[in-house]
């Protein structure tokens, strides 16, 4: 008599599939690219306050970005109008801290910090209410039609530009940051600008939540999944439409979240600004592997790196040393730095 | 012999050839027409960007590239001719040299970015050409020792061409013959050979083969053409045509800069014209250039009035600021791309069926 024991079943660990192996070079590539300007940046406080700035700004550039990649992945949309949720977001918050003033201006971190969250949150609602509406009305009918998609999202960009003209005027606002916020940490010789780190903390933490949601939860299982094959998805049960929508809404929301730190990391607000960063946050995508989260969030860093130390070094070329990064990566890996399978 | 001249592709609608006609003898009598420089500025610029949208309707219409770097290549030629004769001086010879010069660089970029990208989807392509387009603005703008960069470069023209010379001394039917009509004959001229140029292109057997990558390139591949020859040269024919048209402009104003040639907003225009025009029916450029350019100049008037007529009725005031007329075209073009997605010229051609 055999003995089925079954024991022999649980001894095996859960995740019998053949382990996927990690690639790391991508990663090894911000950290060459910092201590390769090291030498020619040449005093090393400069060098850190640099590299500071900019992975605070690669943080921002990932979290507008973070929500397009997304519903790229998921939907096989690219949305022309991603800028527009920018300045949108940017807008809300603008009015909302306009608003409340009073607690922007006091000299206490935690009553900046509640009337930043307020306005944040405000923001993130409206631009999210503002994706569902886009999907509704703009993307849903051309699902499936890339040049279809890409001009019908470039008209819903024009709309919602003109749109934030007529609501809000077309001038140039100032966009202050709060008292607390303002200034920064001196260590020795290196400055840590206040707003900069928080970019950073807000940054990580949106990292960390998609990966984990993602990669943890059933959400994140289903929609892994109805990236794989959404019929099979759906013939198991599940609504992957309203899913799908909910992955709109929230990438919409994270581009009204990123427009608000971008704004104030300019402290200035126009239409425009959507469109300006637009530009690094499509290299971004296209740097890290359209659909990728963990690319996008290499690529901005990249980007991010590459702009600040270029900017210091050879302000001229800033914008198209981007442009270099990326060809060169587009060369070394056509798909870029993490291809998502399907695609 | 107008078959042959249209290269078999006939209007195929009464209407179409009426309106056609119409933009024909307006643009070609232009200065006896309407009187003042406004609406001699205006029909210029129609000119100049008919060809314009009719190169890029060769890429969007025709082949089914999606690019945003059209611009750069009309601010190439822009460039190439207004720092020629602004550095050099004003003569055809320096013009001539400066143009070719241009050509080189925008075919030469236009293969470049073919080999990169044009392998690649859709998406892909159309995020890097507005990558390397907005690369390109703003190497014009820092680099202002060479580019005079946001003023941009004022230049002369050839004598010919200013306003001060005089063809012959008796005005024709009222008209002074000075060298501002010559320089508009010398635009529209360019601009009625170079749009049946392009009409001639895309009715060849060449065109046909983009129409097909167009419809499916896995199928074009199959039957044997090479598709990826196929895009790239018809990039670099548009890339050389959107040099021309920014030749002709940079001629016209005796200007160019970032923001006239190289703007995305002038992108944006593009796209609106093809779209609303009708993409892949050259007519669509001549129908969609001429309404959105007059659309621009008249729109806004009469939004003016609009505003004045419904002050103290909240927003709706600022809904019809003269400022806010690309709100509407924009509806419109979100329209169109529902409705009736081969613009105005489609419609009308499937009237007639």
């Amino acid at each position: 008599m055999t003995i089925a024991t079954p024991g022999a079943s649980t001894n095996v660990p859960a995740d019998t599939l053949p382990a996927v192996r990690r690639d790391f070079l991508p990663i090894l590539l911000p950290i060459g690219l910092a201590a390769a300007a090291l030498p020619f940046i040449g005093n090393p406080s400069t060098w850190v306050t640099l590299t500071i700035a900019a992975l605070a700004m690669g943080m921002m550039i990932f979290v507008i970005a973070s929500g397009l990649t997304l519903v790229f992945g998921l939907m096989d949309v690219l949305n022309f109008g991603h800028g527009a949720f920018i300045a949108v977001g940017a807008y809300i918050a603008m009015s909302v801290l306009a608003l409340l003033s009073g607690w922007m201006q006091v000299d206490s971190l935690g009553w900046n910090l509640t009337a930043l969250g307020l306005a944040v949150t405000v923001a993130m609602i409206g631009t999210g209410l503002l994706g569902w509406a886009f999907e509704r009305i703009i993307v849903r009918p051309v699902y499936g039609q890339h040049l279809k998609q890409i001009l019908i999202t470039m008209g819903g960009l024009i709309v919602a530009e003109q749109m934030i003209h007529v609501i809000w005027g077309g001038d140039q606002k100032a966009m202050p940051l709060p008292a607390g916020l303002r200034g920064a940490f001196i260590v020795g010789d290196i400055a840590f600008e206040k707003f900069r780190l928080l970019a950073v903390v807000v940054g990580l933490a949106v990292f960390a939540t998609m990966v984990l949601v993602l990669n943890r939860t059933k959400i994140g299982l289903l929609i892994r999944a109805g990236v794989e094959n959404s019929e099979m998805v759906e013939a198991l049960g599940y609504r992957i439409r309203r899913l799908f929508v909910g992955v709109f809404v929230a990438g919409s929301a994270l581009a009204g979240l990123g427009g608000v730190l971008w704004a104030l990391y300019r402290e200035t607000l126009t239409a425009a600004i959507g469109g300006d960063v637009m530009v690094l946050v499509f290299i971004v995508i296209i740097i890290g592997g359209l659909g990728s989260v963990g690319g996008c969030f290499l690529g901005a860093i990249l980007v991010a790196l590459m702009a600040n130390y270029t900017a210091f070094l050879v302000p001229k070329v800033a914008l198209a040393s981007n442009i270099l990064l990326m060809v060169g990566i587009l060369m070394w890996r056509p798909q870029g730095l993490y291809p998502v399978a399907k695609r | 012999m107008i078959n042959a001249i249209l290269s078999d592709d006939l209007p195929k609608s009464r209407i179409l050839s009426v309106v056609l006609a119409a933009i024909l003898i307006g643009l070609a009598f232009a200065p006896f027409l309407f009187s003042g420089a406004a609406a001699i500025n205006t029909a210029a610029k129609i000119c100049i960007f008919i060809v314009l949208v009719a190169s890029y309707d060769l890429l969007l219409g025709y082949t089914g590239i999606v690019s945003f770097a059209h611009t750069m290549f009309f601010g190439i030629g822009g460039y190439g001719i207004g720092l020629a004769m602004y550095s050099f001086g004003p003569t055809w010879g320096f013009a001539l040299i400066g143009l070719l010069i241009a050509l080189a660089v925008a075919v030469v970029l236009a293969f470049l970015i073919g080999l990169l990208s044009l392998r690649v989807r859709a998406i892909f392509y159309a995020m890097i050409t507005l990558a390397v387009a907005s690369a390109v603005t703003i190497l014009a703008t820092q680099f202002s020792e060479y580019t005079g960069g946001e003023d941009g470069r004022s230049f002369r023209v050839p004598e010919v061409l200013r306003p001060g010379f005089k063809l012959i001394d008796t005005p024709l039917f009222g008209v002074d013959i000075t060298g501002r009509i010559i320089a508009y004959y010398l635009v529209f001229i360019s601009a009625l050979v170079l749009f049946l140029a392009a009409l001639r292109v895309v009715n060849s057997p060449f065109g046909r083969v983009l129409q097909a990558i167009r419809e499916n390139d896995m199928r074009a591949e199959a039957l044997g053409y090479r598709v990826v020859y196929y895009r790239t040269v018809a990039n670099c024919l548009a890339a050389a045509m959107a040099v021309l048209a920014g030749a002709m402009s940079a001629f016209w104003l005796r200007y160019t800069g970032p923001d006239t040639t190289l703007s995305f907003a002038i992108m944006l225009d593009i796209l609106l014209m093809v779209v609303i025009g009708g993409m892949g029916t050259m007519y669509g450029a001549v129908v969609g250039a001429t309404l959105f350019i007059v659309a621009q100049n008249y729109l806004q008037k009469l939004m003016a009035s609009g505003a004045a007529a419904t002050e103290g009725i909240p927003l709706l005031p600022k809904l019809l600021h003269p400022d806010r007329w690309l709100l509407f075209l924009g509806v419109l073009f979100v329209l169109s791309v529902y409705f009736f997605p081969t613009g105005i010229v489609g419609r009308l051609r499937a009237r007639r069926r």
